[in-house]
């Protein structure tokens, strides 16, 4: 690879003068004409074609850039996004034919990984490739060391190096904070001005918004904007379609390695989008809310100090119940009492008309509730172990009688179950869970909950970094489980998903019910309006 | 992360300067040139292991074989020499830095080019290098040392004590490694790898050169070590540092090396090294006896890695989970 650098290095000239923010064209396709006025693109890479043994992952896709723009890459899991991300950073090579062109220069047929960082290339991955163990300012100029190990270090030099980058970016970091010792949103940031040191001018965040909250993600895009207007291109990758039809100027979708097309996101809906996305028209119908099953669950009065006050509800057998509000307001704290992790201070949970004084989870589970948390795919599955005994653990008590012993057969029969019934796409339960896509683990989570055959299901945030058609599908499944009669409660700050799969809806603000109405009374962006109110 | 390692660096010092101070005041023998220059005397060679150790513990890795390393190296270098005719310092050092260098360097093979863990590398060349060591010498010792080993090197008398060589070879060492650790780039990318190997990897740091960097700077530091700790007791028996490696291990952790990488100090593992050898030599002075030195070693450490570790388990939220 080294040897075909020096050449590049004579052939292409990175641009470093800001050019002035282009806006992006109104329509989604180009014509020749204004083609020939722009050749300035930060980027333009056509034919790029790449292929794994038999499997093509990326099939003569295209890919252009304008300086200065906020593009959004999106498309399902296992679309291309990644691989085609690879290839522009020179980590995977493409198939012979490929023809990039960066800042207008003459095209190469090549990158490598260093040439991509000549060009200003950078990439924050999802898990942002920080040294958590070094400091904030050792960090963000952790390429210096790299490009000069045997040079020696100046602390103090460092420490005024990254304030400098750090106040550019006009966030608020200490540089000689431990990053370990940061939380995720801050840490982002990190690897924002990591980037910035080492003077990129085409940042791909991949991801970058999935673990935030509202107001870290905000933050997050107000920067992004800015550096936008400095006239840094940025790629965005998101789950979150609202999120990058507010930020991005141009999307280029991708679907089974193959380019749909690049379009403006003005007058782009999140529908319209996932319908190019996944090629399918999702059914997005919201739920009647008028349900007549019998109370199942019923809270009164629920306090526990510092975590949240007074929580009265009651849900009925077919029932979904939408629990919202900002990370912090108590929701998920609520489902933690109702699994009986955490004991409320004060108030009753009844079951069934009975009062329940649950001491650990395994009383809640036998009662009949199920909660899926949070970061399922860490707590709620053991990655190494196999898709069948993941999906029994919770109820091995009652695989094994009468007998003391296990069979494998029972267990087998159990997981057939419900692989079968969610649909999930697994080639052999007897693979580790890690073998499974990111909407098929998903499921195998839902599978091995329903096992224990719940009255309750409490759903936390079920969809985060799920793809858009993955989600359609688990909340197929969830609207199906309702409508036989199961009683569920469903916790998201997305106010989409709030607004298309509930029937009534919670909104907690500081640990109290803020609101609680029918969810078909309000509009989806009025719901949107409440929920970060 | 400074200010946190300080605190361990300091916590440190202050114990063994209390230590120090109670010994004083309890015995007469303590507070002596003698025993002062007695205790660096013996520590050099520890303090050499300490500050290669504590390389590989900052990248990630572990090494249980260098003890035995510097075993083979001591034979192998006091049979070339003698065979050669006697040998002299420059030609011992040279070979035990080099012989010891590839012992280690076959340990990163080994953990880099197959992808096993350390520890189990470590514990396979840790039996292959003993065997062989006990194979070859049929566990006999050699007595019959050059005289420039034989001799001991006084560097400082005062009334009648001596300070030797070897410490002013730990010294050096401790010197170089504390510079590359802390005052070159190169020394973040080591600490980087051990923070985050995949993230190091992304931010194109060689791999390969960053784990024979470490496991070979063991091996050297382990080399020259037994050099020095058959200068100091003027023989070579293969199984003197059998079961030394543990020693130094405790004495680097103390010093708040973490075993998952990323942190730790040469200052700190020296620190470590001393500190157990006041305690050791404290329970001597004081007539204490010697069968209940390792209960008490061992004690010592559980209690500085609880504290250590305590301030971050208190505030978890106790909950039962389970399913």
């Amino acid at each position: 690879m080294s040897k075909t650098d020096g050449s590049e290095r004579a052939s292409i000239h990175f641009s470093r003068s800001t050019a002035g923010r282009v806006k992006a064209r109104p329509t989604g396709q180009l014509c020749a004409a204004e083609k020939a006025t722009m050749t300035e693109l930060a980027i333009r890479a056509t034919s790029i074609t790449k292929k794994f043994g038999g499997f093509t992952a990326l099939d003569n896709v295209e890919f252009e850039l304008q300086p200065g723009e906020i593009h959004c890459l999106a498309g399902e899991n296992g679309c291309g996004k990644s691989t085609l991300i690879k290839i522009i950073n020179g980590v995977y090579q493409p198939e012979p034919g490929a023809h990039f062109e960066f800042s207008g220069q003459q095209s190469v047929g090549q990158i490598s990984p260093s040439s991509a960082k000549r060009l200003g290339i950078h990439v924050i991955w999802q898990d942002l490739a920080l040294f958590p163990d070094l400091t904030v300012a050792e960090n963000i100029c952790f390429d210096s060391f790299v490009a000069h190990p045997l040079k020696g270090i100046d602390s103090q030099a460092k420490i005024e190096q990254a304030s400098k980058t750090i106040g550019e970016l006009g966030v608020q970091l200490d540089p000689t904070a431990r990053v370990g010792d940061l939380s995720i949103a801050k840490r982002q940031l990190v690897a924002i001005c990591r980037v910035i040191q080492a003077e990129a001018r085409i940042i791909f965040m991949d991801e970058p918004t999935a673990s935030l909250t509202q107001k870290e993600t905000e933050t997050l895009l107000s920067i992004v904007r800015r550096l936008s207007a400095q006239g840094i291109s940025i790629v965005f990758v998101s789950h979150r379609l609202a999120e990058v039809l507010d930020v991005c100027e141009r999307v280029t979708v991708l679907r089974d390695g193959k380019l749909v097309g690049t379009f403006p996101t003005e007058g782009m809906t999140q529908k319209k989008l996932s319908t190019l996305m996944t090629g399918k028209e999702l059914d997005q119908t919201p739920r009647a809310g008028e349900v007549n099953g019998d109370r199942i669950l019923v809270l009164k009065h629920l306090t526990r100090r510092g975590e949240y006050e007074d929580i009265s509800f009651d849900l009925r057998k077919g029932e979904i119940l939408g629990l919202t509000g900002l990370m912090g307001s108590g929701r998920t704290e609520i489902a933690l009492s109702i699994f009986g992790m955490t004991k409320p201070d004060s108030g009753e949970i009844r079951l069934d008309g009975q009062e329940m004084q649950f001491k650990s989870n395994r009383d809640a589970i036998d009662a009949g509730i199920a909660y899926v948390s949070e970061d399922r795919l860490n707590l709620g599955l053991d990655q190494k172990q196999s898709i069948a005994d993941n999906t029994a653990a919770p109820v091995l008590k009652q695989l094994s009688n009468p007998s003391f012993f296990l069979s494998p057969k029972s267990i087998r029969a159990l997981c057939d179950t419900w692989i079968d019934k969610l649909k999930t796409k697994v080639s052999d339960p007897l693979l580790p869970v890690s073998s499974l896509s990111g909407g098929n683990q998903q499921r195998i989570v839902l599978a091995k909950w329903l096992a224990t055959e719940p009255k309750v299901l409490v759903l936390d945030s079920p969809t985060v970094g799920v793809d858009v058609g993955a989600k359609a599908g688990i909340f197929e499944i969830i609207r199906q489980l309702a409508d036989q009669g199961m009683a569920i409660i469903l916790i998201s700050d997305e106010a989409s998903e709030i607004y298309h799969n509930t029937d009534r809806t919670l909104v907690l603000k500081e640990g109290r019910i803020s609101r609680s109405f029918k969810t078909t009374d309000v509009s989806e962006e009025e719901l949107e309006g409440i929920i970060n109110a | 992360m400074l200010n946190r390692l300080k605190s361990v660096e300091g916590s440190l010092l202050a114990v063994i300067v209390v230590l120090g101070l109670l010994l004083s005041l309890t015995t007469d023998s303590f507070l002596t040139v003698q025993n002062m220059f007695d205790l660096l005397n013996n520590q050099a060679v520890n303090i050499i292991f300490a500050v290669g150790l504590v390389v590989v513990l900052v990248s990630g890795g572990i090494d249980i074989s260098f003890s035995i390393s510097a075993s083979v190296v001591q034979y192998v270098v006091v049979t070339l020499v003698l065979s050669m005719g006697g040998g002299n310092w420059a030609i011992g050092l040279v070979l035990a830095a080099g012989c010891g260098l590839m012992l280690g360097l076959v340990n990163a093979f080994l953990i880099h080019r197959f992808r096993i863990v350390s520890i189990i590398v470590t514990i396979g060349t840790f039996n292959l290098f003993f065997g062989l060591l006990m194979y070859f010498t049929r566990g006999r010792s050699i007595y019959n040392i050059p005289d420039w080993l034989y001799y001991r090197i006084p560097v400082l008398e005062l009334s009648d004590a001596s300070l030797y060589l070897p410490i002013v070879v730990a010294v050096l060492l401790a010197f170089v490694t504390w510079f590359f650790m802390t005052r070159m780039g190169f020394g973040r990318m080591i600490i980087g790898f051990g923070s985050d190997p995949e993230a190091a990897r992304r931010s194109g740091i060689n791999i390969a050169f960053i784990q024979a960097f470490a496991y070979g700077w063991l091996g050297l530091c382990a080399g020259i070590g037994g050099l020095m700790q058959a200068h100091i007791v003027q023989e070579v028996v293969p199984n003197a540092l059998y079961g030394r490696e543990l020693e130094i291990l405790a004495a680097v952790v103390l010093g708040g090396a973490v075993l998952g990488g990323g942190r730790g100090t040469v200052i700190g593992a020296i620190l470590g090294v001393m500190l157990l050898a006041v305690v050791q030599n404290g329970l001597n002075l004081l007539g204490i006896t010697p069968f209940a030195f390792k209960a008490i070693v061992g004690i010592i450490i559980l209690m500085a890695i609880t504290a250590t570790n305590i301030d971050r388990l208190l505030p978890k939220r106790s909950t039962k989970v389970e399913g």
